[in-house]
């Protein structure tokens, strides 16, 4: 195995924890701000999927495009705290989970109505397209390095918000005490709105970031939700940094064992028998790993309450 | 008077048409969303063609959502054949859907007809007399296309396939006629959207080719990566690859991609004229080989419906294995397993008239039986 190969794998695992750590993100967020388990915000990186697909193809730009996925997921989002969420903050996790699944067939169904079931698709932009060489002689895809960059820039961002100002005052406040910041005059509900609307938009950029690189169609948002709810889970849930950390393992983890355990088992086992076996022990990794780092911290690494 | 008009009338009109007075009812669960929607919209589109084409008012078809999902495809089987007490069943896209729900209703007597997956085990020693495959068995593209690699002289081939019957049927299908040896042999998960980890061991295997299984919205997703990956391996597919509901999606990087197929839109023939140019005016859009099999399995069924009413098990049965339709892709008949005898071509995705299309450029296999037939004791 040579050490370009390794390079590239490294890489592909960060991009991918990047990537979820756009959806974790907003969900845990939401999770720690509301206590609300939002099962359609694979919904609102579907949503800014299309928009920036429907956008890219109408006005040709990939960066309108880009632009159109934020507003759209963002309004997309507020539009659903204010007249689904809201109801839900004092009533029961069976409830949230009940009315956001609901939200989600909805969701697919419209945006089925709207652009039909084949899939779209939405091309990188010029200037992203094509490999780069790496040192060590490695190729790599530009765009793929461009989504590790835009990751770490919201990442940075989101710190400052959270860490330096206003708006990330009240929203740690409203992590630790709800109740309290309402009592002490903060606007609880436009926080809220506020809080949803910036998740949702972070999901939205993921999923136009990603759509360039897949494809855009319905349903993409839902396998991409279940290993950000596990992200959230080892991260802790309400923890931006938890978030970051369990997103680059869980996608470094995932990669690194889709690509080394075949080979590894390559030396005990029939190759075509090993590449099933990895293959299969592979997509469980990442659900063995959180199964061991709540046996040893239940509330995940970076708990916000701990 | 008038109701002895309209009596005489009603007496005519049912002698009229006496093979046909049987009503027929058919149950079609097939996937109409997520990203292997396409699949299923083209099976049923292509179905539902012939039937309106057959202008046969005694047919009834329901159709039925299964969300690539194998337990609700299981419920909606129950269901169909309990309480709407179909005559036939059909439709099913996925291997193991298809695995999850035949067995049962073929226990059950009711007919089976597979419009698409073809699994192993269901060609082998599990065949039964009530299913019939009017598509391929799941070996038989990608036999073709390990058979022609031979031809144009690749040695060292990468092979790809989703974790799932038809990917590991597909992968052992190649290597049962591929003389070369293997860069690597990988199983991905199914419904992945992502390969740059596989990318990236493709082209740190030192392949020559590249040969890869992942029908649907799989192979959109890795063409587009993999054209933009600064790799230039050339790739080889079955037809699921790059047939007409992927061609659109994957772009200008699959001109010139070679792969296999039973059927392809320019096969000389006047039931495949008629059919690509009536598919054209229903739907406007081209058929892809999922719509074909649609259309071939409801021609089928309405051959035998002619022949033979469907409560009479035997007859029904003995029509179907004859096989007696205009089958658009030329010609057509069940091996002792029913599954087809069929040919087999390797086409070239093209460019015609601004959309990507596909040409025959080579017959890999005249009169191909699949693998599993001999051990099916029928």
């Amino acid at each position: 195995m040579s050490s370009a190969l390794l390079i590239e794998q490294v890489l592909n695992g960060l991009q991918f924890g990047v990537m979820l750590f756009l959806m974790a993100a907003g969900l845990t967020l939401i999770f720690g701000v509301m206590g609300v388990i939002n099962l359609a915000h694979g919904s609102l990186y579907m949503v800014g999927a299309f928009a920036c697909a429907a956008v890219a193809a109408y006005t040709g730009s990939f960066w309108l495009g880009l632009v159109a996925s934020l507003a759209a997921a963002a309004a997309a989002g507020a539009i659903v705290e204010v007249t689904v969420i809201r109801r839900l903050y004092s009533r029961d996790h069976l409830d949230q989970v009940l009315a956001t699944f609901a939200l989600i067939l909805i969701f697919s169904e419209g945006t089925r109505w709207v652009f039909g079931s084949f899939p779209l698709y939405l091309d990188i932009p010029p200037v992203l397209q094509g490999a780069v060489s790496l040192p060590g002689g490695a190729q790599y895809q530009l765009y793929r390095l461009a989504i590790i960059a835009a990751g770490l820039v919201v990442a940075i961002g989101l710190y400052l918000l959270i860490s330096r100002t206003r708006l990330g005052m009240r929203i740690r406040a409203g992590e630790s005490d709800r109740e309290m910041i309402g009592a002490l005059g903060v606007d609880i509900a436009s926080l809220n709105t506020i809080v949803f609307a910036l998740g949702a938009a972070l999901a939205g950029l993921a999923g136009a970031l990603v759509g360039a690189l897949q494809s855009v169609q319905v349903g993409m948002g839902e396998p991409v939700l279940i290993l950000a709810f596990v992200v959230i889970v080892i991260g802790g849930i309400g923890s931006i940094k938890g978030a970051l950390i369990g997103a680059i393992l869980v996608g470094v983890v995932d990669t690194m064992g889709r690509f080394l355990l075949p080979q590894l088992l390559t030396l005990f086992m029939e190759p075509s028998q090993a590449a099933t076996a990895g293959a299969a022990i592979a997509s469980m990794l990442i659900y063995i790993v959180m199964a061991f780092i709540l046996a040893v911290r239940p509330k995940g690494l970076f708990a916000v309450n701990a | 008077m008038k109701r002895i008009a309209a009596a005489a009338l009603g007496l005519g009109l049912a002698f009229s048409s006496p093979a046909m007075a049987e009503p027929l009812k058919i149950g079609m669960i097939t996937t109409l969303s997520g990203g292997g929607a396409g699949l299923g919209i083209d099976i049923r589109d292509g179905f539902l063609l012939a039937i309106k084409q057959s202008g046969n008012k005694d047919i009834k078809v329901i159709v039925e959502d299964d969300a690539q999902k194998p337990e609700l495809a299981v419920q909606i089987a129950d269901k169909m054949v309990q309480s709407e007490k179909v005559d036939i069943l059909t439709g099913i896209v996925w291997s193991n859907l298809a695995m999850a729900v035949v067995p049962g209703v073929v226990g059950q007597g009711t007919f089976y007809l597979s419009t698409n997956a073809g699994p192993s085990a269901l060609a082998g020693a599990k065949c039964n007399p009530n299913y019939f495959n009017v598509a391929y068995q799941n070996d038989n593209l990608h036999e073709a296309m390990g058979n022609y690699t031979n031809t144009i002289n690749y040695k060292k081939t990468f092979i790809l396939a989703p974790n799932y019957p038809a990917g590991t049927d597909a992968l052992t299908g190649f290597k049962r006629f591929y003389k070369g040896a293997l860069a690597g042999e990988v199983y991905t998960k199914v419904g992945q959207t992502d390969y740059a980890t596989e990318i990236a061991q493709i082209r740190a295997s030192g392949a020559d080719s590249v040969y890869f299984f992942l029908p649907g919205g799989m192979g959109i997703a890795f063409m587009k990566q993999y054209s933009q990956s600064g790799i230039s391996t050339p790739v080889m597919g079955p037809g699921f690859s790059f047939d007409q509901d992927v061609l659109g999606a994957v772009g200008d990087a699959a001109i010139g991609v070679k792969n296999s197929s039973h059927w392809s839109k320019d096969l000389d023939n006047a039931a495949n004229k008629k059919y690509v140019a009536a598919f054209k005016a229903e739907y406007n859009r081209l058929p892809s080989l999922y719509a074909t099999q649609g259309y071939d399995t409801a021609n089928l069924i309405l051959s035998a419906a002619a022949k033979a009413s469907v409560k009479d098990k035997d007859a029904f049965r003995a029509a179907l294995k004859e096989a007696k339709f205009d089958s658009v892709r030329g010609k057509f008949k069940f091996g002792n397993n029913n599954h087809p005898i069929q040919d087999i071509y390797v086409r070239e995705v093209i460019k015609e008239d601004g959309v990507l299309t596909n040409k025959i450029i080579a017959t890999s296999f005249t009169d191909h039986q699949d693998a599993y037939a001999k051990d099916c004791k029928m």
